[in-house]
């Protein structure tokens, strides 16, 4: 015996993932120190996709912001519009009509939708279930033709505005929705029953990437992640944006905190934003889309033909920009990932002077290191799908 | 909760370090000494009545040409009160540095690591104060506002 333990090889051995690697989505870069399969330390490197979003921000207009904030989380890119119109609006202090915020909620759960979507989709294409994937890549694909109806565009809506939003409803959204959404409901109870119950999924996920409620809280953790350990923090309950309070809907929560709840929590809130999206074009008043404040507002076609107010101002807010009162704010949002918050410093000229996302994946993405110490190099697959890193928002 | 029970008890508990406070459209904000920064966090976080256990951002703002330069900014969520306050510390370009709190919230972490990658802010007593988002190696830092936005950076090769 002694020979052998003399030749075994017993170094820890140090491995790279990444930064393109099949299960960092985004890209991101793993390195691993192993004690056989065991991981003894795991250091995360992000910035791949950093584009310096912050500095463009400050070089271009505060309307010019809107289209990069597309491109955060590119997953559900209408809540980051948004966010940042509803941080630009506490800003300058005003209130957008009702009709307005019924569309923005109604645009906000279609976005959450297909990044809970995706995420569960992915999850299950990288643990094996390539069905799961394909039957949730089919609703995803179904939600963002609902998107395209609205805004024109699947992926990079660029569709609120400061003060208002680029169109209104098409005439045949709500029947439109109502197929969608019962093919997207069969298509929920086929994936429900290929994983929930899929002896090979769950000793995948089950106890895995297990983190408490307090641990989560201290990290910094907020979405499905922190509510899957048992946490009942969702922005939309607990401060209230748009017309959330007259929402009826449950936020789901988990118990343990480990990837198995992490899913059914986001498949929980697939069914939610369902019925979101339902009560919004039940209760969805007619009216007016944007403010009536030519100086804020981005103006329509037909008020510059008509109107010399609108005019005058239109070439102002191209030009210049808006002009935000000197000031700060922070507005908090619930992404699909949790609390996305904007920072915002005006100067009181057209540009912004400080842009700042709060983004919800950069501290999920933090705590890997501590997900994932003392497990199995497997368990990284599952753990960093449920983080849902999105390249895009991680880095800005 | 009252929305000034925050700043009436940081009045209270720190009359000197509070250099001013105010809510612009409700947000509550307290100006403090930096040298107190976390005596300050782990009163919010431990105290009964106040109770912020979220960590939500930490940034930092460059006002080119006030003095001091810089200003540190936390934002901190209490999730048993649902409230939330904002901590601004300000920092100067001669003494760029200020106490990290990672010891308090542990999410303070990355965001403190980015805030040194772009701004060049020294956080004291942080366990690992490196670039995040930028490569080492790269020369500057890019959200202060002398920084040309269409500066370019040599090219480098992989470091080991």
């Amino acid at each position: 015996m002694p020979d052998i333990e003399k030749d075994l090889h017993t170094d820890y051995m140090v491995i790279n993932m990444g930064p393109s690697h099949p299960v960092t989505h985004g890209t991101v870069k793993f390195l691993a120190t192993l004690d056989g399969e065991t991981i003894v330390d795991l250091k995360v490197d992000i910035g791949y996709l950093h584009r310096g979003f912050e500095k463009m921000c400050e070089s271009g207009t505060w309307q010019q912001v809107i289209p990069y904030t597309d491109r955060l989380n590119y997953v559900s890119p209408l809540i980051n519009n948004t966010g940042y119109a509803l941080a630009v609006e506490k800003l300058i202090g005003i209130d957008t009509p009702e009709r307005c915020k019924y569309i923005r909620v109604i645009a906000c759960e279609l976005s959450r939708l297909a990044d809970h979507l995706t995420n569960v989709a992915a999850a299950g294409l990288e643990l094996g279930a390539f069905t799961a994937f394909l039957y949730f890549v089919e609703a995803r694909e179904l939600v963002w033709d609902l998107i395209e109806d609205l805004c024109g565009a699947r992926v990079t809506a660029n569709y609120v505005r400061i003060g208002g939003v680029k169109s209104d409803l098409p005439d045949d959204f709500k029947e439109k929705t109502a197929r969608v959404f019962k093919r997207c409901r069969e298509l929920w109870l086929d994936v429900d029953k290929l994983l929930t119950k899929n002896r090979v999924f769950i000793d995948r996920v089950r106890d895995v990437g297990v983190i408490s409620g307090d641990e989560a809280i201290a990290y910094g953790f907020t979405g499905p992640c922190l509510r899957a350990c048992g946490v009942p923090y969702d922005v939309r309950k607990a401060q209230p944006y748009l017309v959330y309070d007259r929402m009826d809907f449950e936020v789901p929560i988990g118990e343990k905190g480990d990837n198995f709840d992490k899913y059914l929590v986001r498949m929980e809130e697939i069914k939610q934003s369902m019925r979101i999206v339902e009560q919004a074009l039940e209760q969805i008043p007619r009216g007016p889309i944007n403010i009536d404040m030519p100086q804020f507002r981005w103006q329509s076609k037909d008020d510059i033909g008509n109107r010399i107010d609108s005019l005058i101002f239109h070439f102002k807010t191209v030009i210049e920009g808006i002009k935000p009162p000197p000031g700060e704010i922070y507005l908090a949002v619930e992404g699909a990932n949790g609390e996305l918050g904007f920072y915002l410093v005006s100067d009181g000229s057209g540009k912004p002077y400080k842009c700042r996302v709060r983004p919800p994946c950069f501290v999920l993405t933090a705590a890997m290191s501590r997900l994932m110490k003392g497990r199995l190099i497997a368990d990284i697959v599952p753990t960093f799908d449920m983080i849902n890193m999105i390249g895009g928002e991680c880095d800005r | 909760m009252n929305t000034s029970v925050t700043l009436k008890k940081l009045a209270e508990k720190f009359p000197d370090s509070i250099i001013e406070t105010h809510s612009y459209r409700g947000d509550d904000t307290a100006v403090v000494k930096k040298e107190d920064i976390v005596a300050i966090c782990t009163f919010l976080r431990d105290d009964e009545a106040l109770r912020y256990n979220f960590m939500m951002d930490l940034t930092a703002v460059d006002y080119l040409g006030r003095e001091p330069r810089f200003e540190v900014v936390y934002h901190l969520y209490s999730l048993p009160h649902n409230q939330r306050v904002r901590l601004k510390a300000r920092v100067s370009e001669s003494d760029c540095t200020i106490d990290s709190i990672v010891p308090v919230w542990i999410s303070a972490d990355w965001f403190e690591r980015e805030a040194f990658d772009m701004y060049g802010i020294t956080f004291k007593g942080h366990p690992e104060l490196r670039r995040i988002l930028l490569y080492e190696g790269f020369e500057g830092h890019p959200l202060r506002k002398d920084y040309p936005l269409k500066k370019r950076q040599p090219m480098i090769g992989p470091i080991n």
